[in-house]
């Protein structure tokens, strides 16, 4: 069993099959993270690249690290000092990158769809580390792998998933992925918040938080994207906070054993309490650990398709 | 077309194993010392069942750790079958220890030079020495058993297979010519 393509673009583009094949391989990674050597020669002599042409510190860092635990060599591109100032276009600059026998490039980019363009012109792999409000795979999988290492199967759990829909790419990787492996989505926001026909993609939508956190399993808390909202999207933070934002009050709806995700960096106080976000149920610190996990096994899978 | 012959069955298999024990019982570690590694998959069956006839004779337990090669081997670039990882399990602390390695079939060498590498990255053992079921020859690179079940020559092209019945069904070792 290996993957098909040699780029990963998105959850949309993979089968349930490659999905558990990308979990479970990153199980035996994640091993590794247990050794006083956390190291392995697997990927000796390869050359990762960061182009992140948005900030980053998890992802970024996560990716680095998967990258030096397998032995590859990294490069960080700083984007506001690099020839992309000067005018230089997607395409060209992974074209540079391919010419210096770059094997892996890792992009985060605000546009929807530029690692698609970028993968379409070059051999390299292409990772999508996040693409404008598109799709974050890698958060996606290890979202999945969390909650898969939690609660030991995916099939049948009731997850919701709250916040800002609109702009969330962790929650459209989300959708694809645990969807695929047999979830029971329900999404919940405001409705300026929530995209139009949502719904095709086989998820339930509610704008009561009560009725979507009621016996839920999982509950992932997305961040409030301020930089993303062109215009007032909602009265005022102090509302949404009181309205969606996870408290002590509104988890008791849940289940007892459900955990609480989040993709970071959170907004304290305004979608998520300090008192949840520290609390039992909280995973949030695993899905750091998990992530780079995934991101090895990423990186190790590809690698096989030539 | 390929063909397959049995060339080894339970009884012999067995005997073989029995063989290995007691030279590693003759070679006279303190066997507080000693602690067994298993190559995955097969090589764990084996040294499992070198331990409980260790257990057996001398009534003492000895610490079985499983290992898995996947991430170290160097082959990445040009096999069509990515191997599957499976997990890496070493429950004892190999420093100082003399770690007997195991694994099916020796035939190459380079998963023993994996092996190596790997069990390197974990600590700093006294000793490593090597066991195997079967030396079917074609060394790449300089390793050799320190306990060998049997040697059997073959084609470079030819295929061994061990099976064993904790994971098949029963015993059997199969020579597949090509």
């Amino acid at each position: 069993m290996k993957l098909k393509s040699k780029d990963l673009l998105g959850l949309q583009y993979l089968t349930k099959e490659e999905i558990q094949l990308i979990l479970d391989t990153a199980i035996s990674f994640k091993e590794l993270f247990t050794r006083s050597i956390k190291k392995v020669p697997t990927l000796r002599g390869k050359t990762v690249v960061l182009l992140f042409y948005e900030n980053s510190t998890r992802t970024r860092t996560s990716f680095e690290l998967a990258a030096k635990r397998l032995s590859a060599d990294t490069v960080n591109i700083n984007v506001s000092t690099s020839s992309v100032q000067k005018g230089e276009s997607l395409i060209d600059t992974g074209k540079t990158l391919e010419a210096m026998k770059a094997d892996f490039i890792i992009i985060r980019h605000s546009m929807s769809g530029a690692p698609h363009v970028l993968a379409r012109n070059i051999s390299s792999h292409v990772i999508n580390a996040g693409d404008g409000v598109h799709e974050h795979p890698t958060q996606g999988l290890l979202d999945m792998f969390t909650i898969r290492e939690k609660k030991g199967t995916i099939k049948g759990l009731k997850i919701a998933i709250i916040g800002d829909i609109l702009h969330s790419r962790v929650a459209r990787s989300n959708i694809w992925g645990l969807t695929k492996l047999g979830a029971e989505i329900v999404v919940c926001g405001p409705p300026t918040l929530i995209p139009y026909e949502i719904e095709k993609t086989g998820v339930k939508v509610c704008y009561k938080v009560e009725d979507a956190l009621k016996d839920a399993d999982v509950i992932n808390i997305l961040r409030v994207q301020f930089e993303r909202q062109q215009e007032n999207m909602f009265p005022s933070v102090r509302e949404y906070s009181l309205l969606y934002g996870m408290d002590k009050e509104k988890i008791k709806l849940a289940k007892k054993d459900v955990i609480i995700l989040h993709p970071g960096p959170m907004n304290r106080g305004i979608e998520i309490t300090s008192e949840i976000s520290d609390s039992v149920n909280s995973v949030i610190n695993e899905q750091v650990t998990n992530g780079v996990a995934i991101r090895m096994a990423v990186l190790y899978l590809l690698a096989g398709v030539h | 077309m390929n063909k397959k012959t049995v060339i080894l069955k339970t009884k012999e298999i067995q005997n073989l194993i029995d063989n290995i024990t007691e030279k590693i019982i003759n070679d006279n570690f303190e066997l507080k010392s000693l602690g067994f590694i298993g190559i995955l998959t097969r090589g764990v069956y084996i040294a499992n069942r070198i331990i409980s006839k260790i257990k057996k004779i001398k009534k003492i337990d000895i610490p079985l750790g499983t290992l898995d090669i996947t991430f170290y081997r160097d082959d990445i670039n040009s096999i069509d079958k990515q191997p599957i990882a499976k997990e890496t399990n070493i429950p004892f602390d190999i420093n100082n220890k003399n770690i007997i390695l195991v694994d099916d079939v020796l035939y190459t060498g380079r998963s023993i030079r994996c092996a190596l590498d790997a069990i390197m990255d974990l600590g700093r053992p006294l000793k490593i020495l090597l066991a195997v079921l079967i030396d079917r020859g074609h060394r790449e690179i300089p390793i050799q058993p320190d306990y060998c079940g049997k040697k059997i020559q073959t084609f470079y092209t030819d295929e061994i297979q061990v099976k064993l019945r904790e994971i098949d069904k029963n015993d059997q070792i199969l020579l597949i010519k090509k």
